[in-house]
């Protein structure tokens, strides 16, 4: 094994420090999916649950057709745009904590 | 073949992007010295001009002209390959791209022996890019076939698909076409204009996207009023359909001809078919989906950005540019079932698939607007199969080259034997790829990446992710549940392809002949079991779980056998780049002799 990491480090190797980084990565990361899954998964039950309310015509499109050809990408696109803003702010969270963490041990 | 059927315009316009292609590759194959410079090179490049190069690299002929064709053909259900190939990146964003990157993986095979400390699990890992490279390869030929003989009428299929193999396995083979990025970035460019311009020439003449859709009657709607006219002059009214093509109460509603084929096949009723088109459709999703996270040419893109802030703004801004485009292949598939219905007498090459390039000939068979129209989306199928294939053929030879021989065969070869192992291995590869092309004439192209997909889905997406987010994952593990989905998946989608072939070539055959075709033992079997058909043909649904739960089990059984120093990989999967892991851990593995 190596030298042993210098004190300052000790707390970014700590376990406390990797479980919370996972922990708030992943409900980060778990509730874009959610919302993007809602619609993806859901959509088939209403086809299948709800098949007039889905054929009704909005400007020539059945709803079903409008949803799927072309607002699932701007709906797609805004969860990716949040996903991006919030993950660089909890990154810089992240290194924040990391520098606290240290001082408090050194 | 018949030389006066060629159309000048078409053949022009073809040609130019091929030669400017070719000609771009080889010029920045002059500047890149080795392999390692595929990486390097776009490190200093902007956002917008990675963006743009994904995307292209992203968008192949199942993008171009795949899904156009399938939408005419199938109607609605089709839908979900466009929606799914972008949102399939927003999975690869929300979970995978941040921990691989921090990893510096720029191989799903890197990781796999970065991850598991395992050089073993790395040539597993490289056996899958040939599978899955594979099944991406056929469709792209199929539509080089497409087009060849389009472009130039009467000239057999598997002509078209030798030539255009021929042409860039030798690029590849003489260096040229790595995948550089000024060269993805114009073909992005080039065929987001071939996909959209003709559709806006097109839709100003027969009407808008809604008004077309219009003219699709749903179940328990009236007939639409303007059934015959669209605008004043008879020209512009919306074809008889001939007796092949689905109705259009079929066509335009969910679980339709594409994922309630084999429940008719099998005679069963509607209402009796409607669930097990919701399983097909789950299955394809999930297929979709995963399998864009596990697409093995798509993460090394990540690595083309100075850091990760830039990486993630750069994914934003393809999903943007992959769904801008995904909007148009659909209405192709729309107007040509509304005004060129005869293509659905035909099949293989002259059927559907090739609505994207004859489309633009409503405005005029030989009128000058048409035809350059037309050639313009021909240079955009150009674009498509070409950078794809090349792409593919990059990788697929890079594994075999890299890994196989480079690293099993002869550790110590001189780099001029690794370049003559290259070379060699192009050949072998672009050889069997296009062999293979010439067999799947009569396969959609859509259908066939949807393949390539559902095999990733089951092998790199659960590694993945598996490996991303959970430290209790073993070597032993990862490979039985890789290989174990994977090659369930594998060998589902050849069981369905193969016997799709052999089925649609009897059939083929006896229209040819004007007997009556005599189903064989395969297609009997499909008939009287259409669960199982389903399952077979889009096997993600229980092909991933099944992967995610052997890995989960063999890895808790070989619990020993975790990475000593798991914690530190897992430190450097999700800690801030900033903060220094990589290089601390870089430094660990070389002190302790790696």
């Amino acid at each position: 094994m190596s030298q042993p990491p210098p004190d300052e480090n000790n707390f970014i190797h700590s376990e406390e420090f990797l479980r919370g980084l996972m922990k708030r990565q992943l409900r980060l990361s778990v509730s874009c999916a959610s919302a993007f899954l809602l619609l993806l998964f859901g959509l088939p039950l209403l086809n299948y649950f709800a098949p007039e309310l889905m054929a009704r015509r909005i400007g020539g499109f059945t709803l079903s057709w409008l949803v799927l050809g072309v607002l699932f990408f701007p709906y797609v696109w805004i969860i990716a745009r949040l996903f991006i803003t919030r993950s660089m702010a909890l990154e810089a969270a992240e290194v924040r904590l990391a520098a606290e963490g240290n001082k408090k041990l050194s | 073949m018949d030389f006066s059927q060629i159309n000048p315009w078409i053949l022009a316009l073809s040609g130019f992007t091929v030669v400017v292609t070719i000609w771009m590759g080889f010029r920045s194959a002059k500047t890149s010295k080795s392999a390692s410079d595929f990486f390097v090179a776009g490190r200093s490049v902007s956002v917008g001009w990675n963006a743009s190069a994904i995307s292209g690299e992203y968008l192949s002929a199942a993008s171009f002209m795949g899904i156009a064709g399938m939408v005419m053909s199938m109607g609605y259900d089709a839908l979900w390959y466009p929606v799914c190939y972008a949102c399939g990146y927003l999975f690869l964003l929300l979970f995978i791209a941040g921990p691989l990157r921090r990893f510096g993986a720029y191989t799903i095979p890197d990781f796999a022996e970065g991850r598991f400390d395992s050089p073993l699990f790395r040539r597993i890992a490289v056996c899958f890019v040939l599978f899955i490279g594979f099944f991406y390869t056929m469709p792209q030929m199929k539509g080089a076939g497409t087009t060849l003989s389009y472009i130039l009428p009467g000239l057999p299929y598997w002509v078209g698909v030798v030539v255009v193999g021929a042409v860039i396995t030798l690029n590849v083979a003489m260096g040229g076409m790595k995948g550089i990025t000024l060269v993805q970035a114009v073909q992005y460019w080039i065929k987001m204009f071939a996909i959209s311009v003709p559709i806006f020439v097109l839709l100003a003449v027969y009407g808008g996207y809604g008004k077309n859709l219009s003219l699709n009657q749903a179940s328990g709607e009236p007939a639409p009023a303007a059934q015959v006219m669209v605008m004043e002059s008879i020209d512009h009214a919306r074809r008889a359909l001939p007796e092949k093509a689905p109705k259009d109460e079929a066509w335009i509603a969910p679980f339709g001809p594409l994922t309630s084929k084999a429940a008719k096949a099998a005679g069963l009723s509607p209402q009796e078919s409607r669930p097990l088109s919701l399983l097909y459709t789950y299955s394809l999703i999930i297929a979709l989906v995963c399998g864009t996270a596990g697409l093995p040419h798509i993460l090394v893109r990540f690595y083309t950005n100075p850091d990760g802030a830039a990486a993630k703004k750069t994914t934003m801004w393809v999903m943007i540019l992959i769904g801008v485009f995904y909007v148009f292949p659909p209405v192709f598939g729309l107007l040509g079932r509304n005004f060129m219905p005869e293509l659905y007498n035909a099949t293989g090459s002259k059927g559907p698939d090739k609505v994207v390039l004859e489309l633009p000939t409503l405005l005029g068979k030989n009128s000058v607007l048409g035809s350059v129209l037309s050639g313009i989306t021909c240079a955009g199928a150009f674009a498509a199969f070409m950078s794809t294939f090349s792409g593919l053929l990059v990788s697929m030879t890079g594994a075999v080259a890299h890994d196989i021989y480079g690293r099993m065969l002869k550790p110590g070869a001189t780099p001029k034997e690794r370049m003559r192992m290259f070379k060699i291995a192009a050949v072998v590869v672009g050889g069997l790829a296009t062999l293979l092309g010439t067999q799947v004439e009569l396969l959609e192209i859509n259908f066939m990446v949807g393949q390539a997909f559902a095999i990733a889905a089951a092998s790199y997406f659960p590694l993945l992710f598996m490996s991303a987010w959970w430290r209790g994952m073993t070597m032993a593990g990862a490979a039985t549940g890789m290989l174990g989905g994977g090659i369930l998946a594998l060998a589902c989608v050849t069981l369905t392809s193969v016997g799709d072939v052999i089925a649609k070539t009897g059939q083929a055959a006896a229209l040819k002949a004007g007997t009556v075709w005599a189903p064989d033992t395969i297609t009997l079997f499909w008939k009287g079991h259409p669960l199982l058909r389903i399952l077979s043909e889009q096997p993600a649904i229980w092909t991933v779980p099944t992967a995610i739960l052997l890995m989960i089990i063999i890895s808790k059984a070989t619990r020993e056998k975790i990475p000593t120093d798991a914690r530190m990989k897992m430190l450097v999967l999700h800690a801030p780049e900033s903060l220094g892991l990589k290089q601390e851990y870089i430094q660990e593995q070389q002190g302790a002799g790696h």
